[in-house]
């Protein structure tokens, strides 16, 4: 059996973002797992769109339905809450994560509950749901595949919508047969099917189901949650109470907008039409119905979201349909994988939601950990301007911090008056004609003497030559003196 | 479908801007000014120069205001927009004429195009100028195509060696500008010139800008990956409209002591279809 990933290099969030970038660009099977996978992902989406007018109206639209909610946001929160308690369901709101875990465990220990199943949540990932019920002697399981391979392994997901797609099927294997005692087998099927006997009767067992939210609809105070693998219908139907988590961006006017959102998901995700499971809940059971949760909650988590709201660029980021095709296109994800951001959402649009979560200083690298090559923004299903808000980031990241008036926590977290004096150098350089011909003269009439070294640039190419004259010189005698 | 496609269009909130219509393109022009680009001026200035000559062989009065330094674009995309604002300030005077600006580089005439109306959103006089700017911006292959309508076909080719190329484009170029689809057309009109693709060839070259001094890690695998495709797609040779990834692509082989290199599109253009310097 292989050895381990080296997975504690790349998930110590203590070591800092470039150390763990640097331990993952190290690793070849991670590296390989990545490329293999994120290609295979592209092409699954470039099928599923190959029509690129039709592609390009529905992101227009996407993007319309997206802004139209957000400009309402307050209101359509409101709307949400009477329509959803209408049918029964009950909601909460939480400012903090840790609200929304002080609600949870209230909620479980009304019920006297011991064991939760879940189906897949990245707000419960938000919340650190799993190890904050496990201090409290809840257990709480998996039952989302990924998640439950993840779990299992004492990881975190590396991916939104594909959590173990770190993992290959060899190193699933071999996880099976030391946790579970099964033997060995390479065969993807015959995994799936140990798992899924594994989670079976834990559906039964439950006292509790959790579930994230994929859209929450306004108008009739519906719940949508679309999944492949059925544990998300499991999870909310079977146990006696469905709590769902959610962030408050996660609101849509009504269910005619849920459609086209629903169709550039599914493209966006993983290349399908549609989801195998597409389930729409919209309260308890009723009293002459047979099955379903006796009670169903909604938490409403702002976690940071009211901040990027706040800021009419940066409130764009809350566009997010979390289809994950930003990471699947990004070259430093493709490179560097999930748990080097160290963060619960990795990639693009991980660098620009993550800093209203946990404040800007927490993660000063991950905004100049792009190269603004555009791929991620090119993809969005929504339209967010995703290198623009990376750029955006980094002047908040630079800037020093405006105690009266900021723009967002941990803001200046990278203020440096050296940097800037730099920048005030290169800005005095190209605003005055006189000096930036003394420069290029310097630079180029004297590139005998530049350095060999040229810190971080030669660890990787050799040291540019100027040439012999510059362009400014040349195009001068040539235009002067016309052959 | 079209059932889908209602009208939802917002009351607030900032919307994606509408889709860009496809380019129309003026005639060709008596005069124009060439932006050269900081990289080109001090580490390609043959690729300006190729330029000039490309674009005076078309009959067209090439300007060069000396006053020119750069776009700005290092100081905005790293978060310092104050002093990419004053380094644009100072460049956009340089173009009094109504001519076309030519840039050989698709990332700085993105900036040109796109970004100098961010920068002034908010000093009506200063956006004015930066959208007449905009609408007269051209990148270099873009000008050559659809504006002199260049056709090297049939004309004598004087270094007519048959050479295997790989085109690099640089991701704003591709993104902002539309250069990869110029630069082919242009070297499909080339006698003995065989385009081949390469791996992964949409992918950025890990340039970036400042991002290469600040995550060299990343950066680095970047940039070897992009060699070693470039390589291993049997070019003899790379072609790229941007020195920037030329720099890095042409650094990191150098690095490796690869016998490959990049030039830029002017100069292999003008080599390719007679021209002596």
């Amino acid at each position: 059996m292989n050895a381990q990933i080296p997975l504690n290099d790349v998930t110590d969030v203590s070591a800092g973002f470039k150390p763990r970038a640097r331990a993952a660009l190290a690793d070849p099977r991670l590296r390989s797992n990545f490329r293999t996978a994120m290609d295979s992902l592209m092409t699954k989406r470039a099928a599923a769109f190959s029509d690129a007018d039709e592609r390009e109206r529905l992101r227009e639209l996407g993007n319309h339905i997206r802004a139209r909610a957000l400009s309402q946001l307050p209101d359509l929160l409101e709307r949400l809450e009477a329509n959803l308690t209408r049918n029964g369901v009950k909601v909460h709101w939480a400012e903090t994560v840790s609200e929304a875990n002080t609600i949870v465990l209230e909620i479980i220990q009304t019920h006297e509950a011991r064991q939760v199943i879940k189906g897949k949540s990245m707000v419960s990932e938000e919340m650190e749901m799993n190890h904050f019920l496990g201090g409290q002697g809840i257990e709480c399981l998996e039952s989302d595949m990924g998640e439950y391979i993840v779990q299992l392994d004492n990881e975190k997901p590396s991916h939104i919508i594909m959590p173990a797609i770190h993992k290959n099927a060899a190193q699933v294997a071999s996880l099976f047969e030391e946790k579970l005692g099964v033997e060995y087998t390479r065969d993807v099927d015959e995994l799936i099917q140990i798992g899924r006997r594994t989670l079976r009767q834990k559906f039964f067992e439950a006292d509790i189901g959790v579930s994230g939210v994929n859209f929450a609809v306004a108008e009739t105070g519906t719940l949508l949650l679309v999944e492949n693998e059925g544990n998300g219908r499991m999870s909310t139907s079977v146990p006696p109470v469905h709590i769902a988590v959610t962030g408050i961006e996660k609101v849509v006017e009504n269910l005619r907008d849920t459609v086209p959102l629903l169709s550039l998901l599914t493209r966006s995700a993983l290349g399908q039409p549609i989801t195998t499971y597409v389930n729409m809940i919209s309260g308890p059971r009723k009293a002459d119905e047979l099955d379903g949760p006796q009670e169903v909650h909604l938490v409403l988590l702002d976690n940071g979201r009211s901040q990027a709201f706040n800021d009419p660029e940066l409130r764009q980021t809350l566009n997010c349909i979390r289809c994950g095709a930003c990471m699947n296109h990004c070259p430093v994800y493709t490179r560097i994988g999930g748990h080097a951001y160290g963060e619960v959402y990795p990639g693009p649009i991980g660098k620009i939601i993550t800093p209203h979560m946990v404040g800007l200083a927490k993660v000063p690298d991950h905004p100049s950990a792009s190269s603004l090559c555009g791929a991620c923004g090119e993809v969005c299903p929504v339209k967010i301007p995703i290198p623009d808000l990376l750029r955006r980031l980094r002047e908040e990241n630079v800037k020093r911090a405006d105690p009266q008036h900021p723009v967002m926590r941990g803001e200046g977290s990278k203020y440096s008056a050296r940097e800037r004096l730099m920048w005030s150098g290169w800005k005095l350089m190209n605003t005055q004609p006189l000096l930036y011909r003394a420069f290029s003269f310097a630079a180029t009439r004297l590139r005998g003497l530049r350095p060999a070294s040229l810190g971080p640039w030669t660890e990787h190419h050799s040291a540019p030559t100027p040439a012999p004259r510059s362009l400014h010189d040349l195009a001068r005698e040539h235009l002067e003196h016309p052959r | 479908m079209s059932e889908l496609f209602y009208d939802a269009a917002p009351n607030a909130t900032r919307v994606a801007p509408a889709r860009e219509l496809p380019r129309q393109y003026p005639e060709k022009p008596s005069d124009i000014y060439l932006f050269g680009t900081c990289v080109v001026d001090l580490f390609f200035p043959e690729a300006g120069m190729d330029s000039i000559r490309l674009l005076e062989r078309e009959g067209i009065r090439v300007h060069f205001p000396q006053g020119q330094s750069c776009c700005g674009q290092p100081a905005y995309t790293s978060g310092y927009r104050g002093e990419a604002k004053a380094v644009a300030r100072a460049q956009l005077p340089l173009f009094v004429e109504d001519w076309p600006v030519v840039v050989p580089s698709g990332s700085c005439a993105g900036m040109f195009r796109h970004h100098y109306q961010d920068l002034f959103a908010e000093e009506p006089a200063m956006l004015l100028e930066a959208q007449q700017l905009a609408e007269r911006t051209f990148e270099l292959a873009e000008f050559l195509l659809h504006v002199c309508k260049v056709s090297f076909v049939g004309t004598q080719q004087g270094q007519a060696d048959p050479v295997r190329v790989a085109l690099h484009t640089s991701c704003t170029a591709r993104r902002e500008m539309n250069t990869h689809l110029h630069g082919r057309e242009l070297l499909a009109q080339l006698a003995g010139v065989e385009r081949v693709e390469h791996d992964h060839e949409s992918e950025c070259c890990g340039f970036g800008g400042t991002f290469s001094v600040r995550m060299p890690d990343i950066s680095g695998a970047m940039v070897m990956d992009k060699t070693t495709a470039l390589r291993e797609s049997g070019a003899h040779q790379v072609v790229s409209a941007d020195c920037g990834c030329l720099m890095n692509i042409n650094g990191s082989l150098e690095k490796q002591n690869q016998a490959l290199r990049g030039q830029h599109l002017a100069s292999f253009l003008w080599q390719r279809t007679g021209g002596k310097a």
